[in-house]
């Protein structure tokens, strides 16, 4: 590194330290660009595919409203995939190069999406939970150093937390519905609870960007801590639906002032992040088809573009 | 116009709009780039409000206790009304973009009628709001269909195609039956056929700008206004209405 640019990263640093923002014309280090470039189009990627699973009970949605609000949450996933790519651009990589990388297998998204949603309740589950934890982790993110995502989440949270209300409703419903749907929300919630622990990341142990990440104010808490705080929020939540987490180690610690949990099976998060999980393979498969299914519509939308564009130079040089 | 028609032009408004918001949905996620998905989820939404408003209306005006859901998941295809068009399955982008050209050109003109007449202020209440919702929908269809046509050789033949296949259930639109003829009469319903030469000149103007050749008038499918349709509503129902039919005694 040379001398002006070690300069460059401590005031960098001294400005990040000073919970300044940081916009895409200043400078800014590399690894710094890179890692922000990695988290971000990985959460527009998990926005998008995050919108398979739930899209797959809009058309059996069980009642016309139910329908709407279905769709119109689906449809504010696509909305935070566009500022989320939007924001990423800011740095330098193109949507293109971004869906390149997410349709090879290059770009990971959230894990959670690799489990199939296989009853209404789980429209419930999702947002009670997934919806819940991700609010969890998205909060600190309204905060983040890098000024364009900070903006675009202040947007995503307020949209997400509508999105968790609206799933503990349906889960509310359900749970003071019949004995079947009851049933199904029980089922919903031990099949959806572990994998929303997972949705925080490894144990702080194991896991190898953070500590940088914190340095930089892109994270501001930990995976445990925020993971403890999820479990602190649901709990209650739980009991006021009458179910029943699936945890047989879940007791209120008065000495921490916490719920302590059982352990979480890694072995699982692994291999769904390995590419084992459930639908890895229809989730990518399905982006993957919507992509090439759309090339000549992209294809002829830029082609009509050009030919508009020659038309005006055109008549240009013609008026000239 | 008997009571009994009324409220039969009042549920093949909603059908109308439940059918297409129905298909168009599946497009959520799936579309080929993200500004469309957002598109045409919006569009599925308001034809989605739009069916709720009718079946609303429909359920206060018929007094048999059936709710918006009832009539949307307890009636068999048979009792649906909607035209044949707007059943038929989402094919590909250009042929889902044609059946909304086609079918939005045909509704915004009937809702800016709906929202003018006088003799049932409740339906030109509704249409008042749709007529807006509409116009998005033409505007939208009609630059896609622009683009289409006039974007590469590939799309030009893909979506001349879709027009070709689609055109023929499009005669329906100004197929009067009794049920039309009587709400025409009475000043509810628009005449068709000066609906059709409305229809004619927005689509033709669309097309040749597009550079897409308009298809011969020949014969025309019909059926779906008297709840005979084509093979697809009943599949899409079936998907549509498993869980209250499976839960009758459930609420969501």
């Amino acid at each position: 590194m040379s001398p002006v640019e070690m300069n460059l990263e401590a005031r960098f640093d001294a400005y990040v330290a000073e919970e300044k923002k940081i916009e895409p014309k200043d400078w800014m280090p590399d690894a710094y660009r890179k890692t922000l470039i990695r988290q971000i189009s990985q959460h527009a990627h998990s926005e998008i595919v995050g919108m398979l699973p739930e899209g797959n009970w809009i058309s059996r949605a069980p009642s016309l409203k139910r329908k709407a609000i279905l769709l119109a949450k689906v449809q504010d996933e696509a909305g935070h995939g566009l500022y989320l790519y939007s924001a990423a651009e800011t740095l330098g990589v193109t949507r293109d190069q971004m869906l390149d990388d997410l349709h090879t297998g290059k770009a990971k998204y959230s894990s959670i999406f690799n489990y199939p949603t296989l009853t209404w309740a789980d429209m419930g589950a999702v947002g009670w939970l997934v919806d819940g934890a991700a609010i969890m982790n998205q909060v600190p993110l309204c905060k983040c150093s890098y000024g364009p995502y900070a903006r675009a989440m202040v947007r995503v949270c307020k949209e997400e937390s509508f999105h968790q209300r609206q799933g503990f409703q349906v889960m509310l419903n359900l749970a003071q519905g019949t004995p079947e749907q009851k049933a199904m929300a029980q089922d919903a919630l031990n099949r959806w609870w572990w994998p929303s622990l997972m949705m925080f990341g490894p144990n702080d142990a194991d896991s190898p960007h953070s500590a940088q990440s914190m340095k930089w104010n892109i994270k501001r808490f930990s995976n445990d801590e925020l993971r403890q705080r999820f479990v602190d929020m649901t709990v209650p939540q739980a009991e006021l639906l009458g179910l029943t987490i699936p945890d047989p180690d879940l007791k209120w610690n008065e000495a921490r002032g916490h719920y302590d949990f059982g352990d979480i099976q890694w072995e699982e998060f692994y291999n769904v992040i390995k590419g084992n999980g459930p639908c890895n393979k229809e989730r990518l498969a399905a982006r993957v088809k919507a992509h090439e299914d759309g090339a000549w519509v992209r294809e002829a939308a830029n082609a009509y573009a050009q030919k508009q564009k020659a038309k005006k130079a055109d008549a240009t040089t013609h008026a000239a | 116009m008997t009571e009994g028609q009324h409220l039969q032009i009042i549920l093949r408004l909603g059908d109308d709009a439940l059918v297409l918001g129905q298909r168009l949905s599946a497009w959520c996620g799936h579309g080929p780039i993200l500004e469309e998905d957002i598109a045409l989820s919006n569009t599925a939404l308001d034809l989605i409000g739009q069916a709720r408003n009718f079946y609303t209306l429909a359920s206060s005006r018929e007094d048999q206790g059936r709710d918006e859901d009832q009539l949307a998941f307890f009636r068999t295809d048979k009792e649906f009304q909607n035209h044949l068009l707007l059943e038929q399955p989402n094919g590909h982008f250009g042929d889902t973009i044609v059946r909304q050209f086609f079918f939005s050109a045909f509704a915004l003109e009937r809702y800016a009628f709906l929202s003018r007449q006088l003799v049932d202020a409740e339906v030109a209440g509704i249409a008042a709001k749709a007529v807006k919702e509409l116009q998005y929908h033409w505007e939208h269809a009609a630059q896609w269909i622009v683009r289409l046509g006039d974007g590469t050789t590939e799309s030009h033949e893909k979506v001349q195609a879709s027009i070709d296949h689609l055109w023929s259930y499009t005669g329906e639109f100004f197929n009067a039956d009794e049920v039309d003829a009587a709400g025409a009469e009475a000043g509810l319903l628009p005449d068709l056929e000066v609906m059709r030469k409305a229809w004619n000149a927005s689509v033709e103007a669309c097309l040749a700008q597009a550079t897409l050749t308009r298809p011969e008038d020949g014969w025309m499918q019909r059926g779906g206004k008297q709840g005979i349709h084509s093979e697809h509503l009943s599949y899409m129902l079936a998907e549509m209405q498993v869980l209250p039919r499976t839960y009758p005694d459930a609420t969501w």
